[in-house]
């Protein structure tokens, strides 16, 4: 039976203080100080719905070799590019090899649920390990309702029938042309309508038949589902919509609003993520997946569950933030006023296509070399052994540095490189089990640092070509958490 | 080892332009104010050399590409120039060009110029710039000061000194040259500050402050070379002679194999054991007469200290406290005020540096000069602490 078989979850370190929105709005919108109440995670500069997938993907990997992943999905309506397959540099950073699939799915706020029903049909096929990845970063105009209730976020779910953590009982998906909010091509903001109309004609109406669908697939009552997964900014539709199709309510889970905030398509699989963190042997699990239709999905988990050990998961995410009290900095990060950086952000630096391709092991994956003579790991990988001692020419395999233990060796705060979030952090990283590199830290603060703290290394955006329109991507360091 | 350089060529000129914002003057004007002292010390015209050197570092932004920029302000009589860049090394590089075309017979009267025109780049310290395709897509966006700033978190972590105790020895680096520079005409920076509102400066990069930092300048320097024999046949008194002069570059070992510690430069110590050989010095702390160093931040020219051999290592900080590196200490470290207070304008430095070593082993320094300095230490450091170009010349008077 097909089902999940690993999940992971990523919630940037960064949780802006909603007080902060208020205190700054207020005087122009009131309304939002009724809002100001916990936190909502948002991306460090050099993240966006590609390093989060990453980051989920990777917590959702441990263990698992990336050569037996089959196939990978991202889903996101907030792909950094628009031409130029995301999933394929997801699946890049995490050195997937070049024999995989891969598809971005996108244009819904259910694409997460929609694409997960499309991975789970293609695991009944007999297709295991398909990694499926939601993640988002929804952009909003400043002093909006949807500053306050969104957050930026990332779901893994790894698919297949081998051992499954939890099998998917039944799934039911509606399609229907409801316009609560929509972005045009070319738009940077979603245009929404009354929230009382997406309540009343939307949510309650769309959802209950999608639920009773599937729970007749499944052939199960209401109540027994244990945990519903339901994702709105309204927390009273979700009850509402619970009591309309008789579940419990206690199974209704969080919607993860106090200290994360709606991540978008990548909410419904961060519920269920959290969902089955909670979650023992036998427990039902729906997800709903609202979004021009609706997806539900029911699950059960398995024995498998208390086998899983290592995702950090939605738990660990929430758990690992620093709370943000500077405002502009959420502006400035997200590109909502115009700020002078001086002349250091001017350098023109554009990346050589033709060069990053041969080089992409090395930059996406961050795969060096290893000397098969005298066994150094090395980055980058080289023709030449960089052991004095050894020297051997063209000896080296590959060597994957990204899951490898490293420290600091040495470091700096540089206040006069250019960087959206100064100090810039950077310093050499060396690894346990051999190799070094100057790299960047991030989501560090000032006086976080020191000569031997652990890191691990994640992935980000090393800089933006802005008149080109390119983001580059490289792996950083950030102080290793448990 | 080979029969090195000691004692083959000598140095019968050198000029060193006004360093400083020079608004009112471009690249080819502070060549020609440099070379026009040289002239004039050495008694040479643009007729009689015979092979040229010009090192330049940011040529885009400054004099052009190839050495013609030297060969046109000069109007040099169409022979070879060659222009060399090697990061902060590059005046040092046209030096070494000069003096091996006149060791090896290949000219007997050769010219080293060294210019840069940093203010036409619009930054406050040295402009961004490319570290090459590869490097752009996976190296960090750092500056100078924050990599060789790392230096300081390495060396305190290795010998177990306080963050505090490093920031107040490094501004005991910075205080004594700028007490040197303020009585330098030549000097960009040519005011004594002190130890106190060097450590109270606004932050560059942890743990360096703005006065850790060597001044953004203009300024051209340029030396004229020959061989002894040639310099005496002109009447020259006092000849100074090139004792060493050695480069040694980082093969990556630094930046990528797990052995050096962040803490000291590999090539400098290299490049110094060489110069010593070569020069047939073997106690430098005794016999060196006094240094000019690539104190491009004050942390590279405290641990270079250690790495020219001159102070122990870990003994540093000591020898700073103590004024070992003073004015009127036993070794005098940037007697002309240094980077610090020349600024780095790169393509010069080097040649700068030879400039206050030549006048002082001459007797001609003026209000600086030292009680008989016998032997002049110059070195450059290009690039950064991880991946770097190291020089070290030595000159003194001829037969010492």
């Amino acid at each position: 039976m097909v089902g999940i078989t690993s999940f992971g979850a990523y919630i940037p370190k960064l949780r802006l203080n909603r007080k902060s929105i208020a205190e700054a709005n207020a005087w122009g919108n009131a309304g939002l100080k009724g809002m100001a109440k916990g936190q909502r995670a948002m991306c460090n500069w050099d993240e966006d719905s590609v390093t989060m997938a990453v980051a989920a993907a990777k917590d959702a990997l441990r263990g698992v070799k990336s050569s037996a992943i089959s196939r990978v999905f991202l889903a996101t309506t907030t792909a950094p590019f628009l031409d130029r397959q995301n999933a394929g540099i997801v699946s890049a950073a995490l050195h997937l090899g070049h024999e995989i699939a891969s598809m971005d799915i996108t244009s819904s706020q259910k694409a997460g649920t929609t694409g997960l029903i499309a991975a789970l049909d293609i695991a009944k096929s007999g297709e295991d390990n398909i990694l499926f990845v939601a993640s988002e970063k929804r952009r909003t105009k400043a002093a909006s309702s949807q500053e306050m209730q969104y957050g930026h976020g990332a779901a893994a779910l790894l698919v297949g029938a081998d051992k499954p953590v939890a099998k998917l009982l039944a799934s039911h998906s509606r399609t229907v042309d409801f316009i609560d909010h929509y972005r045009a091509e070319g738009r940077d903001f979603d245009y929404q309508w009354e929230e009382r109309w997406i309540r009343d004609e939307g949510y309650m109406k769309i959802v209950p038949p999608a639920i009773d669908a599937a729970l007749k697939k499944a052939k199960l009552k209401a109540d027994a589902i244990t945990h519903f997964v339901m994702p709105t900014v309204f927390p009273a539709v979700t009850r509402s919509i619970g009591k309309a199709a008789g579940l419990a309510d206690k199974a209704l889970r969080d919607t993860l609003g106090d200290n994360c905030g709606d991540t978008g398509v990548a909410h419904p699989l961060l519920m269920l993520v959290d969902a089955l963190q909670d979650a023992k042997a036998g427990d039902k699990i729906m997800v709903a997946g609202f979004g021009n239709g609706c997806d539900v999905l029911i699950f059960e988990a398995t024995k498998e569950l208390e086998k899983l050990k290592g995702p950090r998961g939605v738990k660990g995410g929430l758990a690992n933030g620093r709370e943000e009290k500077n405002y502009n900095k959420f502006l400035t990060f997200n590109d909502l006023i115009t700020k002078e950086f001086g002349i250091r952000a001017e350098a023109d630096m554009p990346t050589p296509m033709s060069a990053l391709y041969r080089k992409n092991d090395m930059v996406l994956g961050l795969i060096g070399g290893i000397c098969t003579a005298c066994k150094t790991p090395q980055y980058p990988k080289s023709d030449v052994c960089v052991n004095p001692e050894c020297n051997k020419t063209h000896t080296q395999e590959d060597y994957t540095f990204a899951d490898k233990a490293a420290h600091v060796m040495s470091w700096t705060a540089d206040y006069l490189t250019f960087t959206l979030d100064p100090p810039g952090h950077y310093g050499m990283v060396e690894f346990d089990a051999g190799g070094r590199f100057m790299a960047d830290f991030t989501d560090v603060a000032v006086g976080d640092l020191d000569v031997g703290m652990p890191v691990e290394m994640v992935f980000r955006v090393k800089s933006v070509d802005e008149r080109r329109g390119f983001i580059r991507y490289f792996w950083k360091a950030v102080p290793r958490t448990a | 080892m080979s029969a090195g350089i000691k004692d083959k060529v000598a140095i019968i000129g050198m000029g060193c332009s006004k360093f400083g914002e020079r608004w009112d003057v471009s690249a080819d004007e502070l060549m020609i104010e440099a070379f026009e002292e040289a002239s004039k010390d050495a008694g040479v015209d643009t007729s009689q050399i015979q092979a040229a050197w010009l090192a330049t570092q940011l040529e885009e932004i400054n004099v052009g590409k190839s050495a013609l920029p030297l060969s046109v302000a000069l109007r040099l009589p169409n022979i070879p120039v060659t222009r060399v860049e090697n990061y902060c090394a590059s005046g040092t590089e046209a030096f070494r060009g000069a003096v091996y075309a006149v060791a090896s017979g290949a000219a007997d009267i050769a010219l080293a110029m060294g210019v840069e025109k940093l203010k036409d780049t619009g930054y406050g310290g040295l402009p961004a710039m490319s570290a090459g395709t590869n490097m752009n897509m996976r190296g960090p966006n750092n500056t100078a000061p924050g990599s060789f700033a790392q230096l300081a978190s390495a060396y305190g972590a290795k010998h177990h000194v306080s963050k505090a105790e490093v920031k107040r020895a490094i501004a005991h680096v910075s205080a004594k040259s700028h007490a040197n520079g303020a009585i330098n005409p030549k000097a960009h920076l040519q005011k004594a500050v002190s130890v106190e509102t060097i450590m109270e400066a606004p932050m560059i990069a942890e743990p360096l402050g703005l006065f850790d930092c060597c001044g953004v300048s203009d300024g051209a320097a340029c030396a004229i070379i020959t061989t002894p024999e040639i310099a005496r046949r002109m009447g020259r008194k006092y000849i100074v002679t090139v004792k060493s002069l050695q480069l040694a570059l980082s093969s990556g070992t630094e930046s990528e194999f797990n052995g050096w510690d962040g803490s000291y430069f590999l090539t400098t110590r290299i490049a110094a054991k060489r110069a010593y050989e070569e020069a047939g010095i073997t106690k430098p702390r005794e016999q060196v007469s006094m240094m000019e160093v690539h104190d491009c931040f004050s942390i590279t020219e405290m641990v270079t200290m250690e790495d020219l051999f001159i102070s122990p290592e870990g003994g540093a900080i000591k020898d700073v406290m103590d004024g070992f590196y003073n004015a009127d200490g036993k070794v005098p470290c940037q007697i002309d005020g240094g980077l610090k207070c020349f600024g780095h304008p790169v393509g010069a430095s080097g040649l700068r540096m030879l400039y206050e070593m030549y006048l002082q082993l001459q007797g001609r320094a003026g209000n600086r000069q030292l009680k008989d300095p016998q032997i002049g230490l110059t070195h450059n450091l290009g690039g950064f602490p991880y991946q770097n170009v190291s020089s070290v010349a030595i000159i003194g008077k001829l037969g010492r």
